[in-house]
């Protein structure tokens, strides 16, 4: 018993002396990362350049993947909080339920940073920003540049993401924005595609015979690339020219799909960035030094890509991915 | 226990539906019948429903003769996904078509076989049984693909799921070979016989001398292999591995497709084709249903709509109030011996 105690006594005084040590030696921010998990290639993305972005400022960053479940991700932050880590990132895998384990971190002094998605608290103080993208946004930008491409005369045909989603409900608003503003753009068919390739193709196909085999059409707007990707096949199997005789624009910018544009099969992407981790790092840092809060939403850019710089894009991402 | 001759009567429900669900199409779409040929290929609204049935038809045809012992496997549609998975990631490392389907084919076979031992062994229930491997399937494919959507463009690969043969798609080719095959597995030999001998009484069915537990595995074992074809056709057809979402709630559509061809979940009699056309009545609504420009809100509601008047065609209980061709089974003694009301015939 007495040997147990002694041991535990000096791993623990070890350990103290090692964490003071190193806080002396170069004050290396440490911070605990609580990722949803690695669903789609995006969220592996997102993992792979946190860890990068870290690496670039000499982050100690700690990733605990939560497999898709709050209560992991509940666990992590509670030992996070336990490390005394100098602030916290998590990418909530769900909007509600977190307000308790957060007023455990608040009172812990230890700064919190959503990243990705946005939760739902009654007290906005209890993290100190998140860093998203908006999905609005990503839509208006998608149409404006079929409005401009076209000359606000297209007749569109949507792939919708899975029904119900938050990003398709805010891509199809950003886009029908757009719609509303030029008489000559009209959206003929809506369908969901569910987010995936395979959707994609079969409601692509049924539009195009729909549309008097696609003559109807003169642009298709996917909600993600993926879709994009099935439905340029369909498009193909039609004997239509994708990116010609149809014009394809989409969002989230993934490899395959800027593999597409170089090819000349799709027009434009509108890019989800994966890189939320980098601007959370630059606001944790300004805060550690001159103690200024960030503003509570950082927006990251949705920028759009075209054609021009496909190649280079591709052989950029293909590995981050 | 006197069984009725198998006559067209008893395939009315199946036929019917698919009738009127391509009826209903056509009155939503006037050009759905109109076919044509694309790059030597069958192109129309019809060819969809038949070339985007193909996998839960695959599916359906497994999954029958599952049911028919009364089990059932959750499985399918993570196999699918294993057996996708496989086939691009080899694919994509350079293996040619002939090793990269064996494997694949494989890891379908020994999914099967995982299951039929777990149920014919372990005699663990079929729905739990399977539900190991439906769970872990996923994230064994996963692990297979590193989460990613792993793409080739391996001609041969991809001609199984866009190529065609005498102008007829692939996956609906493959479709009929494997209904073809597994039709004369089961009725030209006694399989069919023993396999629903099981479905109605295990016991006695291995008193009678039959070797359940290797008709069970086998079943199990074709039901996985019919789930590895139907994942290459899919991945094939994307030209690419989508672990995540390939199959994903297949298994329910392929146990619906079964259901709705009118083979009992308490197992016995089962009607392979049946099955395949309960597939297409399901992929009929489908198509229908992105052609018709409904609100994709709308999706669920109608189809389930469609779905139940299928299934109360079906039901035992309303059939005695429709009128009936002369039959020589009676479900169940009726209550009240009267003659079926003629309002109900219009």
């Amino acid at each position: 018993m007495s040997r147990t105690w002694l041991i535990s006594a000096a791993a623990a005084a070890a350990l103290l002396i090692g964490l003071g040590g190193a806080q002396a030696a170069d004050k290396k921010l440490v911070v605990g990362f609580s990722q949803i998990g690695s669903e789609s290639g995006w969220r592996a993305a997102e993992t792979k350049t946190a860890k990068a972005e870290a690496e670039k400022r000499g982050i100690d960053l700690k990733i605990s993947d939560a497999q898709q479940k709050q209560e992991n991700q509940i666990k992590a932050v509670r030992s996070f909080v336990a490390q005394g880590v100098d602030a916290i990132f998590i990418a909530p895998v769900v909007a509600t339920g977190w307000d308790s384990v957060l007023k455990e971190a608040k009172e812990a002094k230890i700064p919190v940073v959503l990243l990705d998605r946005q939760i739902e608290t009654r007290d906005p103080g209890l993290y100190m920003t998140a860093v998203t993208s908006d999905t609005v946004l990503e839509g208006r930008v998608a149409g404006e540049w079929l409005a401009k491409q076209t000359g606000g005369t297209c007749n569109v045909v949507e792939l919708q993401g899975t029904v119900g989603s938050s990003p398709a409900i805010n891509r199809k608003k950003g886009f029908d924005e757009v719609v509303a503003k030029n008489s000559g753009m009209k959206i003929v068919r809506t369908q969901s595609g569910d987010f995936t390739r395979a959707k994609g193709k079969e409601v692509m196909e049924s539009f195009i015979k729909a549309e008097n085999g696609g003559k109807g059409i003169c642009a298709v707007y996917a909600h993600n690339d993926d879709m994009a990707v099935g439905a340029i096949q369909a498009i193909k199997e039609a004997g239509l020219k994708p990116g010609k005789d149809i014009l394809v624009v989409s969002i989230d910018g993934v490899p395959d799909i800027f593999k597409a544009m170089a090819e000349g099969e799709a027009n434009a992407t509108v890019e989800l960035t994966p890189n939320m981790a980098g601007p959370a790092f630059d606001a944790l840092v300004a805060f550690k030094k001159d103690g200024k809060a960030p503003p509570k939403w950082i927006q990251t850019e949705s920028a759009l890509f075209t054609p021009d710089t496909a190649k280079a894009e591709y052989e950029r991402r293909k590995d981050a991915y | 226990m006197t069984r009725p001759a198998p006559g067209p009567s008893r395939n009315l429900p199946q036929y019917g539906a698919l009738a009127a669900v391509l009826l209903a199409n056509w009155l939503l779409f006037p050009d759905f019948f109109s076919i044509r040929l694309q790059d030597g290929r069958l192109f129309g609204s019809l060819i969809d429903v038949l070339n985007r049935g193909a996998p839960v038809a695959l599916l359906a045809i497994g999954m029958t003769m599952v049911i028919a012992t009364r089990g059932v496997d959750l499985s399918v549609g993570a196999v699918m996904a294993i057996s996708g998975a496989v086939a691009a990631t080899l694919t994509q490392a350079g293996w040619g078509l002939a090793p990269v389907l064996a494997a694949s084919l494989g890891a379908g076979l020994l999914c099967g076989l995982w299951n039929g031992l777990l149920v014919a062994v372990l005699r663990i229930q079929p729905i739990i049984a399977t539900l190991i491997l439906m769970v872990a399937g996923r994230g064994i494919a996963q692990l297979v693909t590193e989460g990613q959507i792993v793409t080739f463009t391996s001609p041969g690969l991809a001609f199984i799921g866009s190529g065609s043969f005498l102008t007829v798609p692939m996956p609906v080719v493959i479709t009929a070979v494997l209904l073809g095959v597994t039709a004369l597995l089961v009725r030209m030999t006694a399989l069919g016989l023993m396999i629903e001998a099981v479905g109605v009484n295990q016991l006695s069915s291995a008193g009678a001398g039959v070797n359940t537990p290797v008709v069970l595995v086998a079943v199990y074992v074709w039901c996985g292999l019919c789930a590895a074809v139907a994942g290459l056709v899919v991945a094939a057809d994307i030209r690419g591995a989508d672990a995540n979402n390939a199959g994903l709630w297949l298994e329910l559509d392929a146990i619906l497709a079964v259901v709705v061809g009118g083979t009992s979940l308490l197992g016995g009699r089962f009607g392979l084709l049946r099955s395949v056309v309960g597939a297409l009545i399901l992929q009929a609504m489908n198509t229908g249903i992105l052609l018709s420009g409904f609100k994709p809100e709308f999706n669920l509601i109608v189809k389930a709509g469609v779905l139940m008047v299928v299934l109360l065609l079906q039901s035992p209980t309303l059939t005695l109030f429709l009128p009936r061709p002369a039959s020589p089974r009676p479900i169940r003694p009726p209550a009240k011996p009267e003659s079926p009301s003629p309002s109900a015939g219009a």
